[in-house]
């Protein structure tokens, strides 16, 4: 929605059903990145690619396990589909190896490897029907007819399009397209299946379905999935863990959470979702908090985090995302994590309400508020003076 | 659309085709001329055109072009196919710009200067000039003719398609007869066909570099008509131009018939 020329989108706060529901039950404890003895399935070593001058892969090492929902997640030109198309064998390294398996894939050309792909395009062939698309890696697998029959008609009640099995491509909408799409890279049943922007030409409320329908089919085929997203909200729903890529390296890998709570450096903290961000400079720094002087003019207490040679008398960042802060009318008890300012806008979206809060140095704060009680009868409204307050465990400090 | 045509509608559009088609509807009606003499009617007859079939030399120049079309449009098919691929697939390879107006120069190039340094080359290497140095010359020609219908279709042509191909177990070259041929045939259809016409109708070329024995058909009758327009050259023309048409007709009715089909299948949606 948007409130005075400002955007607000809140993705992660909405009580669907099957959200919470996807989120909580299956992946609890499936983390095979923490375990020292597991051998990664995928395995990039100082992998570069050049195309003439341009970098698009810089020197990038990176491990991936079996039965992982991995995405590569970043900006375009970040490099991820460069990623993607060199472990598919479109391109190749111009130095460093990938293995796949523990098996060298140097020099192994597309169609002897053991991996699919979904195309962003789809890449569905016109001149076929879809159960034609679908049967076309098997028949060039040699698999016997009846067989083939077999399982494309299964996959076919998979993905819930057996109605149309005599259509061709350009008779379908974009979601049954992107279903035939999934349908014909997973028939070969891969070990691995990289999916290049899954969901990119579906609309919303579709896209927000068929996330679901990936990670069940993942589920159900125990496949290994690699997927390029440039949308955070995807990512971040779908996937064990997330690398956040930029100018073809990765800044930061780690689960969604991690990635989001606790972001390496102010490029991942700004890339995903809404964060606010202050200069400050360390005026005490000990194991347990770093103390920040912040240029708005508020002492900023944070837990300390980082190990990094951020010391005394340097400046930093300060991170914090708006639904971790507090916004009240009366003034807080401590003298620290807290800063007074003025309501500048407000996003009213039913379950939460987004404030703007325009400091008194002249600076927006966001902040979101879950509206946990009726607030109609007494609402924060325009202009009115508020007091912004955090815990120190709530944001995060950032070298800069 | 106003049903209602003005005066000023009826009378372009009755100019406009007259000036199209008079001469043409001309060469028909005189084709079926009893008389000898071209200009004067002289009653209905299809004598000529069993005199057309009778002149063995026009029949064998017929042959001759028949042969020249169908052999250099299917050659000149598959190389200016092959030079589209490269030219819309390859677009950062050295010298690219320079391989683009190479293959596009003979369009703009005058038909003498092509006969020409074609007739000159033919000398120089002691090539005997015949059926088959006017096929090579209807190669040359024409194959950029294809190269520039085909990379019309490919510029629009999905390239992943081929990589999904490759992705799903094909080797690049079956790639590219099952998954790529099958999508642009269309395209490469209607450059075989213009190849084809193109050399029908060519008369300035294949007169540089055509030899004894290999006269064809347009040669034949411009060498005829220098001795006098008759009759029989109109029948022969007249077959020409049934030729042409009934091909053309065929195409659109094919075209015609899959954009039914397309819609019909459309209305199931």
């Amino acid at each position: 929605m948007t409130v005075r020329g400002f955007s607000f989108s809140a993705p992660f706060f909405k009580p669907d059903v099957p959200f919470m529901k996807s989120l909580g039950s299956t992946r609890r404890s499936f983390t095979p990145w923490l375990d020292a003895d597991a051998k990664p399935y995928i395995s990039f070593q100082n992998v570069t690619k050049k195309f003439g001058d341009f970098v698009a892969v810089d020197n990038l090492t990176l491990n991936i396990y079996e039965r992982e929902f991995y995405s590569l997640l970043g900006p375009s030109g970040c490099g991820k589909t460069t990623l993607l198309r060199m472990l598919a064998g479109f391109e190749e390294p111009s130095s460093g190896e990938i293995f796949l398996d523990g098996v060298s894939l140097k020099g192994v050309p597309p169609h002897k490897r053991p991996v699919n792909m979904m195309f962003q395009s789809y890449a569905l062939f016109p001149h076929m029907s879809v159960r034609d698309n679908i049967a076309f890696g098997l028949k060039q697998a040699g698999i016997a007819k009846a067989q083939i029959t077999e399982r494309v008609d299964a996959i076919l009640k998979l993905v819930k399009l057996e109605e149309f099995a005599k259509r061709k491509p350009d008779q379908l909408s974009g979601g049954q397209r992107q279903r035939v799409a999934l349908a014909r890279s997973v028939v070969l049943r891969p070990k691995l299946l990289l999916l290049d922007e899954p969901l990119g030409a579906l609309d919303k409320k579709l896209r927000e379905e068929t996330q679901f329908e990936l990670m069940d089919l993942q589920q159900d085929l125990g496949l290994t999935f690699m997927i390029v997203t440039h949308d955070q909200e995807e990512a971040m729903t779908m996937s064990d863990r997330i690398a956040v890529m930029d100018k073809g390296t990765v800044i930061q890998t780690g689960t969604p959470a991690e990635i989001y709570e606790a972001p390496n450096s102010r490029y991942v903290a700004d890339f995903i979702g809404t964060v606010n961000t202050f200069e400050g400079k360390v005026v005490e720094k000990t194991d347990k908090m770093t103390t920040l002087l912040g240029n708005d003019g508020f002492t900023i207490e944070a837990v300390t985090t980082d190990r990094s040679a951020l010391t005394k008398d340097k400046m930093a960042w300060f991170s914090i995302r708006p639904e971790k802060i507090k916004v009240s009318r009366k003034k807080p008890e401590k003298q620290t994590n807290a800063v007074e300012g003025e309501i500048w806008d407000i996003g009213y979206l039913g379950d939460m309400t987004l404030f703007n809060v325009k400091l008194d140095s002249g600076t927006i704060m966001r902040a979101s508020v879950l509206n946990a009680k009726r607030t109609v009868d007494d609402p924060i409204g325009y202009e009115d003076r508020v007091w912004l307050s955090f815990d120190p465990d709530a944001g995060i400090v950032l070298e800069r | 659309m106003n049903k209602n045509w003005s005066a000023f509608n009826i009378v372009s559009v009755v100019f406009g085709f007259t000036f199209l088609y008079l001469p043409i509807v001309l060469l028909i009606v005189y084709s079926f001329n009893a008389s000898k003499l071209v200009t004067v009617w002289g009653g209905f007859s299809t004598h000529w055109y069993s005199e057309m079939l009778s002149n063995q030399g026009l029949m064998d120049a017929a042959w001759v072009t028949a042969r020249v079309g169908l052999l250099s449009a299917t050659v000149a098919t598959v190389l200016g196919t092959l030079a589209a691929l490269t030219l819309v697939r390859h677009t950062r390879f050295r010298g690219r710009t320079l391989f683009t107006g190479m293959v596009y120069a003979p369009l703009v190039m005058p038909e003498v200067i092509t006969g020409l340094s074609l007739l000159l080359l033919f000398v120089s290497i002691g090539f005997e000039r015949g059926f088959w140095t006017v096929s090579l010359a209807h190669i040359t020609f024409s194959m950029c003719f294809v190269a520039v219908v085909v990379q019309s279709r490919l510029v629009s042509y999905d390239m992943s398609l081929e990589e999904a191909a490759q992705d799903l177990g094909c080797t690049p070259f079956e790639a590219f007869y099952k998954i790529t041929l099958p999508v642009i045939l269309p395209a490469v259809i209607a450059g075989w066909m213009l190849a084809f016409t193109l050399s029908l109708d060519d008369l300035v070329i294949a007169s540089f570099t055509s030899g004894p024995g290999a006269t064809t058909l347009p040669m034949k009758i411009f060498s005829q008509v220098r001795l006098g327009v008759t009759p029989e050259i109109n029948a022969v023309c007249t077959v020409l131009i049934g030729f042409v048409a009934t091909g053309v007709i065929i195409a659109s009715l094919i075209n015609k018939r899959r954009m039914v089909n397309n819609a019909r299948t459309d209305a199931d949606i």
